[in-house]
């Protein structure tokens, strides 16, 4: 009966950011759809109002079904029979409601049956679905991969492909195999194109495919004989209708068991291309992977709340000596630092699905008619946030996630181990966020650069001079002082001008930037609304605490350090 | 087989299900302003299942009948979320008082300016009242046959109907011919969520009334998309003698109302073993509570 949008303050707070008017009137084109929809919106206040009831429909499916499934589907489990994955019966039920509810397709235009939601929305109904989930929300978020087919392939290709995301037809990306995990440039699946059947076919197998038995799949194939780089590779798409690939196992895993990752087998099977080929690689999976990023950062933030509830819950209500275990300093610091975890987490997740909201809706925009000197300014500095923020997000957040659940178990004690508690579950769901989709030593080489090339900094510039309320500003003082911390440690690593050692305090430094980050916008979160004041407090006092640990460690290695490591 | 046309009858009702200590007024009426008012759960089942003879046999349209105060115009919205293609909100002071067999003449005087129906299908019974009298009064008034405790539609064809019922101590299969009304029991499927595109299509629709009550900002609207109009029907648009309308057609008078609250004040102590698991079964079948 818990409506899990409706429950949660802290969605509606970052749902009506400021930065939303902007947003909205550019993803909405000033509201022209409204004469051709009549489900689009009239104006800024009517749009905000629809996702709004959207996400009610989100949080009732998601509190009445999707919650009370996460037990079952964890215990049954999808199968494999006559190389087809059968879901747990959950699964299948929770896919019919969304589906029934109009809830796939969301960010995709109207014209393909979409209903043209901003990410920010999107993210945040991934966000709950998580929270219900984190096993079931891989086979929902999938749609994210029509979101690259809307962005690459021709409006022939979107208009039969989308519609049918639209109505239901779950997707799957198909990128990695035995030897092309982490480096996809390995790539092997074979794609020839055949003359006498007019089409491509693709030979090979892939490993670790969620939802691999999906509907349509984005496959990576090399397209380029001879080549053995991410420069021979092509991007594809694949209908299960046309059969060619099956199910050769799913594997056994430790947890989000209700989704199913398979290894497939490609025989022959027909695809599609998308885009130009060699671009597969190079712009298509990037394209994607960004996009599925931001996902796993919702689904980290879902799980982080699911095990700060589970833990505060439990708390309340198990006595120890004589009181409830929530009145011992033990008990409630780490439950507060567990909350501010998840503040800081949702945070940044809600500032850099805006930024990637702005920047894709201006690329979208560019298609439609050219864009004025400073519409393409702007996209260009939103672009540039989306790419260094997006790998932040996702490693600060599945680290978090991680933290929290594990932090969840220890509040419960010997309970916490037992299958009777669902923390047991949420712990191995956890675990997950922190490897796929890029592993969090991955995201530091990608956001790095955003230490490199001071985009982190100029943008902690900008939070620096933002109007503060005066009992706030002694956070800002510390942040700036951090920020010297973290400006004298890039100069140590940068100028040390060794490529190894940038790589060895790599972590280091993009988690100083990250600290300081999410510090400040739990202080502009702070400044909105006095209900975050707690969480920027304690957020502050432990952000101080890491970074300068951070700068200690930084200031105190040399070159010569590395050397005790190496192996 | 061509589509069939549905009167979904629903009301709305205080929500009964968390009962705190204001839920009732000193003078033994239920005090509606602290518990919200929510589509009647076994209407929704109702609803759901004129829903799926849509999904089915398309051209099917499914109408809500809801009486009551202008604020029930939010179960015609409710129902035009998940999937309803209209809706007729009953609504004046003269129905006001209406006790069973009152609803049931205003229900089935509407129903007869309504045209030509396939099926009616009610919930079991609303959880303000538990009478489960409306839906067969309204088939008798129709001079129609009807189903009672309905949990599944089995078969839907232009000769007739069969359905699976849910009674007390087993389930019963039974055919009939159309046109008939159904009642449906909790046991059915839930019904399904509302739906994205149809919550912001018809969010702003909204009765006569409630458009010049309201601040509205989207009053423009309403020429422009005329799916946005709530049809609503007063005491004037249908046929019927006053004497049998609200507290006036109502024979029920309520004479007095008690609080019962349940206290378990013997307690039983069994032991494990065959005897006394014997003995409370035999308590139970001899005071009915199963068998």
């Amino acid at each position: 009966m818990a409506n899990l949008y409706t429950d949660n303050r802290d969605l509606k707070f970052h749902l009506s950011h400021p930065m939303m008017q902007k947003l909205v009137m550019l993803k909405e084109r000033n509201f022209v759809d409204k004469d051709d929809f009549d489900y689009a919106p009239i104006d800024f206040e009517d749009a905000m109002d629809s996702y709004e009831r959207v996400l009610e429909v989100v949080g009732e499916i998601s509190g009445d079904i999707i919650a009370p499934n996460a037990e079952s589907i964890d215990a049954e489990g999808p199968r494999v029979e006559n190389g087809r994955v059968i879901y747990a019966k959950g699964t299948q039920e929770n896919l019919d409601a969304l589906v029934k509810a109009g809830l796939l397709g969301i960010t995709l235009p109207r014209r393909f049956g979409g209903l043209n939601f901003p990410i920010v929305p999107y993210i945040m109904a991934a966000d709950i679905v998580s929270r219900a989930d984190a096993g079931f929300v891989n086979i929902w978020g999938l749609q994210d991969c029509a979101e690259t087919l809307n962005e690459f392939a021709t409006e022939e290709q979107k208009e039969r492909w989308l519609t049918r995301v639209v109505h239901g037809d779950t997707m799957a990306m198909d990128l990695t195999e035995p030897d092309a995990g982490s480096d996809l440039q390995a790539v092997q699946l074979k794609a020839t194109w055949s003359e006498k059947k007019g089409t491509w076919l693709l030979n090979g197998v892939k490993r670790f495919i969620t939802n691999g038995d999906g509907d349509i799949a984005l496959v990576l194939a090399r397209s380029e004989e001879g080549t053995r780089d991410g420069r021979g590779l092509s991007m594809y798409v694949y209908d299960k209708r046309n059969g060619g690939v099956t199910v050769r196992r799913i594997e056994h895993k430790m947890g989000i068991i209700g989704s199913p990752t398979c290894e497939l087998v490609f025989k022959d099977a027909p695809g599609e291309l998308i885009g130009n080929r060699k671009m597969g690689l190079i712009k298509y999976v990037m394209a994607l992977m960004n996009g599925a990023r931001l996902g796993i950062a919702a689904q980290s933030v879902g799980i982080s709340e699911a095990a700060y509830r589970e833990a505060l819950q439990y708390a309340k209500e198990r006595a120890q000596f004589g009181k409830t275990i929530i009145n011992f300093p033990a008990v409630y610091e780490m439950l507060s630092v567990m909350k501010a975890k998840l503040d800081a987490s949702r945070t940044l997740l809600y500032e850099t699905a805006r930024f990637v909201d702005i920047y894709k809706t201006y690329q979208h925009i560019s298609e439609e008619r050219k864009l004025t000197t400073e519409e393409r300014e702007e996209m260009k500095e939103f672009q540039r946030l989306a790419d260094i923020f997006t790998p932040l997000v996702k490693g600060i957040t599945s680290e978090y996630c991680n933290q929290n659940a594990y932090d969840a178990i220890q509040i419960h004690g010997g309970s916490g181990f037992m299958k009777d508690y669902a923390v047991e579950r949420i712990y191995r769901d956890a675990r997950i966020t922190s490897i796929y989709e890029g592993t969090t030593q991955l995201q530091v080489v990608a956001a790095i650069r955003g230490v490199t090339t001071e985009g982190y900094l100029k943008q902690i510039r900008v939070y620096e001079k933002m109007e503060l309320r005066p009992d706030l500003e002694k956070y800002r003082r510390v942040l700036i002082s951090l920020t010297w911390d973290y400006e004298e440690a890039v100069e140590k690593v940068i100028n040390g001008g060794d490529n190894e050692f940038i790589d060895f305090h790599a972590r280091r430094l993009v988690e100083m930037a990250g600290y300081i980050i999410m510090s400040y916008l739990l202080v502009l979160d702070a400044n909105r609304d006095m209900e975050y004041a707690r969480s920027a407090q304690n957020f502050n006092k432990m952000a101080k605490g890491e970074v300068k640990a951070r700068a200690e460690f930084i200031r105190a290695s040399s070159l010569e350090d590395i050397g005790h490591y190496k192996y | 087989m061509k589509g069939l046309k549905i009167i979904v009858l629903a009301k709305q009702v205080p929500d009964t299900r968390n009962v705190g200590k204001d839920a009732m007024k000193a003078d033994g009426t239920v005090n509606r302003a602290v518990l919200p008012a929510i589509f009647n759960p076994e209407d929704l089942n109702a609803l759901e299942l004129a829903l799926r003879v849509k999904d089915t046999i398309p051209g099917t349209t499914v109408t809500i009948l809801t009486m009551g105060p202008g604020r029930a115009a939010e179960i015609i919205r409710e129902g035009l979320y998940r999937g309803a293609d209209g809706g007729i909100l009953l609504t004046d002071r003269a129905f006001a008082g209406s006790d069973t067999l009152a609803t049931s003449y205003a229900l089935s005087q509407t129903i007869k300016e309504m045209g030509k129906f396939d099926l009616i299908i009610a919930g079991r019974q609303a959880i303000d009242g538990d009478t489960a009298q409306v839906g067969p009064q309204v088939a008798e008034k129709l001079g129609i046959n009807q189903i009672t405790y309905v949990e599944e539609i089995l078969q839907l064809e232009k000769s007739g109907i069969k359905v699976r019922r849910r009674l007390d101590n087993g389930v019963e299969t039974v055919k009939a011919p159309l046109p008939i009304l159904l009642t449906v029991n909790s046991s059915a499927p839930d019904c399904r969520s509302r739906n994205a595109k149809l919550l912001m299509k018809y969010k702003h629709a909204r009765t006569v009334t409630e458009r010049q009550d309201a601040a509205e900002d989207y009053l423009f609207l309403y020429d422009s998309r005329p799916f946005l109009n709530i049809q609503e029907m007063t005491v004037s648009m249908i046929q019927s003698e006053p004497d049998q309308l609200g507290l006036t057609g109502s024979p029920t008078k309520v004479k007095r109302i008690e609080n019962v609250i349940l206290q378990a004040k013997d307690a039983k102590r069994l032991t494990a073993a065959d005897e006394g698991i014997n003995d409370l079964m035999k308590e139970l079948i001899d005071s009915h509570v199963i068998g």
